[in-house]
């Protein structure tokens, strides 16, 4: 079932054309690659589907509900979270902090509520402590729960990121470039954890990445750009093969 | 005699599953017997639960077609269903064995055949994995259980199952007969086999010592009289209970004494969740303290300046107030009066951040603690005690009393355990607490146990006070070419004390002089190159650089001015690596494989020897999940 359709996306920077043209339909349950060279619009194309851009021209339907010109809060609210090439997290709180952040679409509890921890206010919070302790524990990061986001090494920031993007309960979630700046070690950890948001929780992935062995390992299928177009589309091994990308990556021999 | 005298005292009570019974009566829900946190919170579990679960899983396995004698192994984090698990199987006729949760795929297969396992209890995926992978599965083996989902839905193997599902069979078959599983209880003789407990497998191949109920609760009785353990103390359990002073306290000590038994969240957690307990009992090999005390030393080199001028006024009052009272020496009223106050202002802080506050029962035991870092704690007032045993005989036959602490002893016997001495001074015991043989190997049974004497491979020596002084294992004693002995234990105990070195190992038999392989600390050595503006790629990278030679050299030499003329280092060199489990290089609780060592890296021991100032090394080294590297280096040999 589909889920995600964006169908003839284009979006202009000026005269700077970004995205032209771009379709593709992202289904339900799946882990959904978008690779391709730098420059090519990756993460234009994610900033579309998030609502950080509005494209110029095309159309963007999450189950059934046109999102193109919606603002991203309420992309949100429907279901949409998203982690960030450049970690955006909160460096001076601390990972328990940042995850209860995560959970703000679903508290309800108003000013004097909140402010006082009355009752109401005070079991929602219980609640919502409870379903972020369950992250913490699907993610592992039980060690760090109370430290402060910004002391904390790379490969467990951009973990805490993954982390406050489950908070939010998505049914879709996007990453950009999970794994950058990863080494061996952190890269399989987070490829693991991809793999199980995906199946134990049953989220909907749409990731960009570069390493391409993970890609080709993890996603049913796969996207590729190359300057703002699609230049093919399906599953991993399909796209292995394909001549444009290919060249797109490789460059084309002289004759 | 242990056996003997509880039976008089407490009759019947001389199994694990009848230990707990009679807890689990007399506290029933009042008191915590296992305490886990889950989700951020300690959750307890009251003795009657505990007994009930047990209950379960032996029904559970009955219902498996278990059948008596047949092994069960359990390889698992430290969580509580270990512990149901590993009752649960004794009293449903089975035979536990426990390994190590960081074991290889390999050595698990191996380990599997050799005590023909046919029941697995698995923690996870990652476990399940090691038993599913392997291509050497025995033929033995009947079903696998695992206690986390997670992971595990696309698995269709017909042999696993999940914990749940072992339970629900248990509660099922329970339901039809409802009296089975006390019966089986009360009909649970203290002369059956317990467990199968692996030796460490130092020098030689790992086997499986056999023990029964009887001799280990014996044991257990007499050890924690001993050492003052009560009812109303925490402990936690976060050592492997393959190790069997794990097993010892947190199943033994804990049934007979019936304290609480603590489960840390995650193998991450362990310092945070030890702090937050601050338990009163901890018992842990030497490598643990060791570590414990290297790590302070590293936080205090990070620290504030504020902090550190506490630390370096104060510890070294501590220090020597600890010598002297090691040395039963009388302390001046004015050092004790200074230790007040450095009790004030330092140590009462450092227990605290280090969780142990309330330690009351601090033991080490597994091998031998250097002398500086035992100084070290009690220094910091946490009155650490020597253990010394062997698994073979149910782990304790010697321990320090309350105050009759020495540094260098390993205090005086457990009742009921005698002692004597081999012509070559090897340390012969004799206790009801030793074993019946080991699994399927009546050899190597003969060649430990003679005459009822278990040979302990020890080499040891009594003082005028009865106290036990174990020098190192009588293989590692070096000849040296003049003639003279030398145990390399204690000089390499006191080379590790420094917060750079995590393993050395002293070379010199049949040599005119001694020199010595030093591994270094990764974690530490990777500050002090950032501290120091060293720029490296990987370990080896970093210990081959002649600064790093420097620092250690100054380390050694610092070492070799406590040490007497003949025990002095001359020569060193940096492995290109740090020694393994996986490599075979090591034992799975942290003792270095001698022989394994020495025999890999004989060139480069064979260079120390010789005029060569440094050695081009080129080969590769196993990483993790089959991968290797290729490694190209220079190591380079110091004069001290």
């Amino acid at each position: 079932m589909t889920q995600l359709s964006c169908s003839d996306i284009q979006l202009n920077f000026g005269g700077v054309r970004a995205l032209s043209g771009v379709s593709f339909e992202v289904r339900q349950g799946e882990i959904f690659a978008i690779i391709g060279p730098n420059g090519a619009g990756k993460s234009s194309m994610l900033n579309c589907i998030s609502g950080v851009y509005t494209p110029q021209n095309g159309r963007i339907v999450f189950e059934g509900t046109d999102i193109t010109s919606l603002q991203p809060y309420n992309r949100s609210k429907m279901g949409i979270a998203r982690s960030f090439q450049n970690i955006a997290l909160f460096k001076g709180m601390t990972v328990i902090d940042n995850l209860m952040i995560g959970r703000h679409l679903h508290q309800h509890a108003g000013l004097v509520q909140g402010g006082f921890y009355l009752g109401p206010a005070r079991n929602e919070e219980i609640r919502h402590r409870k379903f972020v302790e369950e992250i913490i524990e699907f993610l592992s990061i039980q060690g760090i729960r109370k430290k402060v986001v910004g002391t904390l090494p790379y490969g467990y920031q951009k973990r805490v990121e993954l982390a406050r993007a489950l908070a939010l309960e998505p049914k879709i979630l996007l990453l950009d470039e999970p794994m950058a700046g990863m080494n061996h070690e952190e890269t399989e950890d987070m490829a693991r954890f991809i793999v199980e948001t995906n199946s134990e929780r049953g989220i909907t992935v749409i990731m960009i990445e570069h390493d391409m062995g993970v890609v080709m390992d993890i996603s049913d299928s796969v996207c590729v750009l190359d300057f703002g177009r699609k230049i093919a589309s399906g599953p991993p091994e399909e796209i292995q093969k394909d001549p444009h990308v290919i060249k797109a990556y490789l460059g084309e021999e002289d004759i | 005699m242990s056996d003997g005298k509880l039976k008089a005292e407490n009759p019947g009570e001389t199994t694990f599953a009848r230990l707990l019974r009679k807890s689990a009566q007399s506290y029933g829900d009042k008191k915590a017997a296992l305490r886990v946190k889950s989700l951020g919170i300690w959750q307890e579990t009251s003795w009657k639960e505990y007994y009930e679960k047990v209950e379960l899983y032996s029904m559970g396995l009955l219902s498996l077609g278990i059948g008596k004698g047949d092994s069960v192994a359990i390889i698992s984090n430290n969580q509580p269903s270990s512990l149901y698990a590993l009752i649960g199987a004794e009293v449903a006729g089975g035979i536990p064995v426990a390994l190590h949760k960081d074991s290889t795929t390999a050595e698990v297969s191996a380990l599997l055949i050799q005590f023909n396992v046919k029941y697995v209890i698995a923690e996870d995926q990652e476990q399940a994995d090691k038993i599913l992978d392997s291509k050497l599965t025995p033929a033995t083996l009947k079903k696998i259980v695992y206690c986390n989902p997670r992971g595990m839905r696309s698995y269709k193997d017909e042999r696993l199952l999940s914990v749940e599902q072992l339970c629900l069979l248990g509660a099922e078959l329970k339901e039809r007969e409802p009296e089975t599983f006390d019966k089986l209880v009360s009909g649970g003789d203290g002369n059956d086999i317990a467990i199968i407990c692996t030796t460490s497998g130092s020098s030689g191949p790992q086997r499986g010592a056999l023990l029964t109920h009887g001799s280990i609760i014996g044991m257990a009785a007499n050890f924690s009289e001993c050492a003052g353990m009560r009812a109303t103390d925490e402990f936690v359990s976060f050592l492997p209970l393959a190790w069997f002073g794990e097993l010892m306290i947190s199943v033994a000590a804990a049934l007979y004494t019936g304290f609480t038994v603590n489960f840390p969240e995650s193998p991450d957690t362990v310092m945070a969740d030890l702090r937050e307990i601050g338990p009163h009992i901890i018992f842990a090999p030497p490598q643990i303290w060791e570590e414990i005390a290297s790590t302070v030393q590293v936080k205090m080199m990070e620290s504030t300046p504020f902090k550190r001028f506490m630390y370096n006024s104060f510890m070294p009052i501590g220090e020597s107030f600890a010598a002297n009272r090691l040395a039963h020496k009388p302390v001046s009223l004015f050092l004790s009066l200074k230790y007040r106050i450095a009790h004030i202002a330092l140590m009462r802080a450092l227990r605290d951040r280090l969780g142990l506050s309330r330690a009351r029962v601090a033991l080490t035991g597994g091998s031998a603690l250097g002398s500086d870092a035992f100084r070290f704690f009690h220094a910091m007032g946490v009155s650490l005690r020597q253990v010394y045993g062997l698994t073979e005989i149910s782990g304790v036959s010697f321990m320090h009393r309350n105050d009759d602490i020495k540094g260098a002893t390993v205090g005086l016997p457990l009742p009921g355990t005698e002692l004597s001495f081999s012509a070559e001074g090897e340390i012969l015991l004799k206790s009801d607490g030793i074993f019946k043989g080991y699994y399927e190997d009546e050899a190597a049974t003969a060649k430990a146990l003679k005459d009822g004497w278990l040979h302990t491979g020890d080499a040891g020596s009594l003082d005028a006070d009865g106290h036990l002084t174990v020098i190192d294992r009588l293989e590692n004693i070096i000849r040296m070419s003049d003639g003279s002995l030398l145990a390399p234990q204690a000089i390499e105990s006191k080379l590790k004390f420094s917060p750079y070195i995590s393993e050395a190992l002293l070379v010199g038999a049949n040599r005119p002089c001694l020199v010595v392989l030093v591994c270094l600390s990764g974690r530490v050595m990777g500050k002090w190159a950032g501290d120091n503006k060293i720029s490296y790629s990987t370990y080896s990278d970093l210990v081959s650089k002649p600064e790093v030679y420097d620092l250690i050299s100054q380390e050694l030499a610092k070492a070799n001015r406590e040490l007497p003329e003949n025990a002095r280092i001359s020569r060193f060199t940096l492995l290109y690596k740090e020694l393994d489990p996986d490599d075979d290089e090591m034992t799975r609780t942290g003792k270095v494989r001698r022989q394994v060592v020495e025999k890999r890296y004989s060139e480069i021991i064979e260079a120390l020897y010789s005029e060569a100032e440094s050695l081009e090394i080129d080969t590769e080294i196993d990483l993790q999940e089959g991968r290797s590297a290729r490694i190209q280096s220079r190591i380079l040999f110091r004069n001290l």
